[in-house]
């Protein structure tokens, strides 16, 4: 019995770090820069792809392989930024009416990544295995690279959440997560701090698809739309712009997911979504807010 | 006046429309006639969208939900019931369905309804998918195809009910309500709308529709399983071609959806491989450079062609 409630909460514990990483780039992107991402999931898949062909092709070491992912995928976001969603703020009249159209082009964009993935990687599903050796914990059993992407998500996580609290840029963001115009009249660049803050989330996107990749998942062009969900429902559970909020929700999200999934497998898509609605309309703020 | 003016035209324009797709599938080769009935569904997929998000500006995502529900529907009476029956009970599962999402949801605001809404058409799919593999262990089922000329006859209806309601309810006290809500909801509310009561009502009708057209239009497929019926494009599709074509005036709709399920048939057979991409290019280029989809440049070029004249005096 305790070895079957340790099993739970420890592999629940380890799938919801990767969870609310991704949850925490989620929230960055919708939360400051108002661009509800429905490609969130796409770069996911490119990250953990990105390693996958790294891995497998030029024998880069996954974890090692963080430092080419992180300041690439940064850059593609910010720049997608730029080009895309700072002129269409600037064109629409209103922030409902931004939110609306940047999450049509958001759309767009998951068409475009999605079938270009589709045609450099193909239909057939990918994987590798990546220390994948045994360990044993007080008589339940996981593979080390579980745990490993659990520290990295934390590590990762505490990180980012140093660096909003401590440096300029950091208080930037949170000034343009708070009021952007306020911000703006403060001397904010907004536009540059956006698209910022929307790099961040696809840096974050990508990293969690790098963790997930390590965890000897099956991969494949169309594994994004899934986590896409994943984030939107973590993103609810904890608040949105709270990164601890994004912990505690995707720990919870990941221990339901392992509970559901052990007792019936395709349901764990379905217990999500009824804590969603649930949440939703009980306290659509989320759990950690007063 | 000038209203019932507007009424006789609508009825007259309508009406010719009606007339002509009736007449053709005499004269036209199979291959016509179903491109015809695609572009239909299309056209009846966003005018129903068009209903609920147009004036309210709540943007939803459930399309695919109703539109698979209906396919279930026909799944389960397709051998029993003839075509119109099945249609009009895929509409009635669809409605009874948004009856009760849209109760329990509508009160979410903004971008919570669209997240809410993404999330249910996979709610909708895995719990069949469950319910397929372990209760009645099939994962796809048999639909009894129909005659290509039936199942046409069968969309223009549903595309006629579909335009009747659309104008009975813009000229209406409830799409006036819908206008409000859209504009404020709060003012609504106070200025005596029964704001939940509105919203969920015309959210139903909207999926009425839906539910109809995916009943009479899985009856070509003939072999369906939960991620075809309930495939995340047919939520997609509806707003993109509603953002294309507008949402403003009833013709924008219908323009927006017939040019781009013809684009949509122009590039599946021209380049199979990269149409998806190539629709995703297109989606960025008209969201970036129209926000006001094609109304929005037959609108300026309209008030540019009143405005001259008066100049000119």
């Amino acid at each position: 019995m305790l070895v079957k409630f340790l099993d739970i909460a420890i592999g629940g514990l380890l799938m919801g770090g990767i969870y609310a990483l991704i949850a925490v780039g989620f929230g960055l992107q919708y939360g400051v820069a108002r661009v509800l991402n429905i490609a969130h999931g796409e770069f996911i898949m490119l990250g953990a792809f990105c390693t996958w062909t790294l891995f497998t092709g030029a024998g880069v070491t996954p974890l090692f392989s963080i430092l080419f992912c992180a300041p690439f995928f940064f850059a593609f976001g910010f720049v997608t930024y730029r080009i895309l969603f700072t002129p269409l703020r600037r064109s629409s009249e209103s922030p409902a009416a931004f939110e609306a159209n940047s999450m049509l082009a958001s759309f767009g964009l998951l068409f475009v990544i999605q079938n270009l993935a589709l045609i450099i990687w193909g239909t057939p599903v990918r994987g590798y295995s990546y220390l994948a050796f045994p360990i044993h914990l007080s008589g339940a059993v996981f593979s080390a690279n579980r745990i490993v992407t659990l520290i990295a998500s934390i590590l990762l996580g505490s990180a980012f959440y140093a660096f909003l609290v401590s440096t300029r840029t950091g208080k930037a963001i949170r000034a343009a997560a708070q009021d952007p115009d306020a911000a703006e009249l403060m001397g904010v660049r907004i536009h540059r701090v956006l698209a910022l803050c929307f790099g961040f989330g696809t840096m974050m996107a990508a990293l969690g698809g790098l963790l997930l990749s390590m965890t000897s998942i099956m991969l494949s062009p169309v594994m994004g739309m899934q986590y896409t969900l994943i984030a939107i429902i973590v993103v609810v559970l904890g608040g949105l712009g709270n990164i601890k909020g994004c912990f505690v929700g995707g720990f919870i999200l990941g221990l339901v997911g392992y509970l559901v999934t052990s007792a019936q497998p395709g349901l764990s898509m379905v217990a999500y979504y009824v804590i969603f609605l649930f949440l939703l309309l009980v306290r659509p703020t989320g759990l950690l807010t007063k | 006046m000038k209203s019932r003016a507007k009424t006789y035209r609508f009825f007259i324009a309508a009406f010719t429309l009606l007339a002509l797709l009736v007449g053709l599938p005499g004269y036209m080769s199979s291959y016509t006639v179903i491109l015809l009935t695609n572009i239909l569904m299309y056209v009846v997929l966003t005018l129903s969208w068009a209903i609920f998000s147009g004036p309210t500006g709540y943007i939803s995502l459930a399309s695919a939900a109703f539109f698979g529900a209906g396919v279930y529907m026909s799944a389960l009476f397709s051998s029993s019931l003839p075509l119109p029956l099945v249609a009009i009970g895929g509409g009635a599962a669809s409605f009874i369905l948004a009856l009760l999402v849209g109760s329990l949801t509508l009160r979410l605001k903004g971008m919570y309804f669209t997240m809410f809404t993404f999330g249910l058409v996979e709610l909708v799919r895995n719990s069949v998918h469950w319910w397929e593999v372990n209760i009645t262990g099939t994962v796809g089922r048999i639909i009894l195809a129909a005659d290509n000329t039936a199942i046409f006859y069968s969309m223009v209806a549903i595309f006629v009910a579909v335009l009747v309601v659309s104008h009975w309810i813009t000229r209406s006290k409830l799409g006036l309500a819908l206008q409000a809500i859209g504009e404020s909801e709060e003012a609504a509310a106070h200025s005596g709308v029964n704001v939940t009561k509105v919203k969920t009502v015309t959210f139903a009708v909207s999926a009425f529709f839906m539910g109809a057209s995916g009943a009479t239009m899985s009856m070509r497929w003939t072999y369906i399983d939960p991620t075809t019926a309930f495939n995340i494009q047919f939520s997609f599709m509806p707003v993109l071609m509603a953002i294309f074509g507008g949402t403003g005036h009833l013709y924008a709709p219908i323009a927006g959806a017939t040019v781009f399920s013809l684009l949509e048939e122009v590039l599946t057979t021209k380049f199979p491989y990269y149409y998806m991409l190539l629709f995703g290019l297109i989606m960025l280029v008209v969201i970036r450079f129209m926000p006001h989809g094609l109304e929005g440049v037959i609108e300026m070029w309209r008030n540019r062609e009143k405005r001259e004249p008066s100049e000119a005096a």
